[in-house]
């Protein structure tokens, strides 16, 4: 455990033995309280560029608001958040959207917008976004392209309310695709879905991955969702990272607290 | 005790500011105007048939039963007059302000809340939207500016629905009926009643997104978001009726 431990010091401090990648996301020592509730208490955490990094942890243990912290969602009481060499709590609002275009997040029940189409939900977040996307008149040809990375090209007219679980997650990871993100956040991608679907999904994950080359932080308590994507993993315990490493050296750990998360 | 009075002073803060981040953020770039004329559209067009239907009924109701008291007194030709007066000025307003609260203000609750819930809002952040100005400003407009026009048609509806029951049962023709109607009518009957119908949407409006965006989660806190929204708005509703009367009293000697 004490080289996990030193492997993560030196990971947050960005010169972890990573080769000559470049950290893109940071967090140092941070800690969030909710009332009594201590739900960081000095999470670090490195994500390189194009990385597979997965953090576990059981529900409720903090993993969502670490996430949200990165977009600027939430605030931590304390602590350092860098996104892309820029700190999140010193950015204005105009600097932290245009941050936000490169970053792209799955939510954890997909949030799709009930009012809107698919198309509409495609088209929403490229609104305040033309500069980065140049020619905003000819919306369709991308909209059709982030649907078509998902195998959901024929849903493009439907209302989410019309799609199953699996569809819409899709869809939302179509919208997750469309500003052609550098990082994508997923809060717990395969969470409430049957094995198959978190499967597709998951290989659809990994097919983006490799198209797009972006760096993927996920957030997930699904073992066999590590297993298959993680390059790297973190245990999320009491706030702190309990224990880091790949997917083969946690799952033989005979730490107790380790060992919990692999059973089956 | 002391816990629910601070409570509820909390809340009045909370609202207060809730209000002033809605000035700060209407007048700002961008504007949703395609978002907003939506809203009117969802707020106004589709409130129609019920103000109406009640409109018609309230001044058909409220002239069968002032009738036999009018015809007591041999008053029954000041039917036009106390009806057409009672609507404008207070039953109007009120009446429909009353039921879009329970439209509008639940409606608004429960879908801020259910978005809030399901991290609709949350997404709509990061995509670099701000939900305030796209879901609570758009809303706030809609109602301020969508419950003038639901008054005047719910007043003119009454007012048809009156003049139907003194045709049927006085042979007043219609024609009579609106011109003592409009010859009672003083500008002081008028215009407090259409300034006191915007605040009346602004505070549906308000109290709807205010319980509805800040709701709790879960779907309990959905239901109790659409709930409040309404409780509140309705009581906010006679709190701001009364001001505007006692304001008017100073303007126009009602």
């Amino acid at each position: 455990m004490e080289a996990q431990q030193m492997a993560l010091e030196n990971n947050t401090n960005g010169t972890a033995g990573k080769g000559s990648r470049k950290a893109v996301i940071k967090i140092k020592d941070a800690y969030k309280s909710f009332g009594d509730n201590h739900v960081l208490n000095g999470f670090n955490m490195v994500l390189y560029e194009g990385e597979n990094l997965v953090v576990m942890g059981k529900s409720g243990s903090g993993k969502s608001v670490m996430i949200k912290c990165l977009v600027g969602l939430m605030q931590p009481d304390r602590g350092y958040v860098e996104v892309m060499g820029r700190e999140i709590s010193t950015l204005d609002q105009k600097t932290l959207d245009e941050l936000r275009s490169d970053i792209g997040f799955l939510f954890q029940g997909s949030a799709l917008y009930d009012s809107m189409t698919v198309r509409e939900n495609l088209e929403f977040p490229m609104r305040r976004h033309q500069k980065k996307l140049g020619d905003f008149s000819d919306t369709t040809s991308l909209v059709m392209e982030a649907l078509e990375n998902v195998g959901l090209a024929h849903a493009i007219d439907l209302m989410p309310s019309e799609l199953s679980g699996g569809m819409k997650r899709r869809v939302a990871l179509a919208r997750t695709l469309i500003l052609k993100p550098k990082i994508i956040l997923y809060d717990e991608p395969t969470s409430g879905l049957d094995p198959i679907t978190a499967k597709e999904i998951i290989e659809l994950m990994r097919s983006i991955q490799k198209k797009y080359g972006t760096s993927s932080l996920i957030i997930t308590h699904d073992v066999d969702c590590a297993r298959v994507i993680s390059e790297r993993m973190i245990l999320l315990v009491d706030g702190i990272n309990y224990a880091e490493g790949s997917y083969n050296e946690l799952s033989q750990s005979t730490d107790p607290k380790v060992e919990a998360f692999f059973k089956k | 005790m002391a816990d629910r009075i601070k409570q509820f002073f909390v809340q009045i803060g909370d609202l207060s500011y809730f209000a002033a981040h809605f000035f700060r953020e209407a007048f700002k770039r961008p504007f949703e105007f395609k978002e907003l004329l939506r809203q009117c559209y969802q707020m106004g067009n589709r409130s129609l048939v019920l103000v109406g239907v009640t409109g018609f009924i309230i001044g058909l109701v409220l002239t069968l039963q002032s009738r036999p008291t009018l015809i007591q007194f041999g008053a029954v030709s000041w039917m036009p007059n106390m009806v057409g007066i009672s609507i404008v000025r207070e039953i109007g307003p009120v009446i429909t302000a009353l039921i879009c609260a329970g439209r509008i203000a639940s409606g608004i609750g429960a879908e801020l809340g259910s978005m809030r819930v399901t991290e609709q809002i949350d997404a709509m952040e990061v995509s670099g939207t701000n939900p305030f100005k796209y879901l609570v400003v758009t809303r706030m407009l809609a109602t301020t500016l969508m419950l003038p026009l639901l008054v005047v048609f719910g007043d003119l509806v009454a007012l048809y629905g009156s003049a139907l029951v003194e045709n049927l049962k006085g042979d007043v023709s219609f024609q009579l009926y609106f011109n003592t109607v409009f010859d009672a009518l003083e500008f002081g009957d008028l215009v407090p009643a259409t300034i006191k119908s915007f605040f009346f949407g602004f505070t549906i409006g308000l109290v709807g997104c205010f319980k509805g965006y800040y709701s709790d989660k879960g779907t309990a806190g959905v239901g109790y978001a659409a709930n409040t929204a309404v409780v509140v708005s309705s009581l906010l509703l006679f709190v701001v009726d009364f001001i505007a009367v006692f304001v008017s009293d100073i303007f126009y000697e009602l």
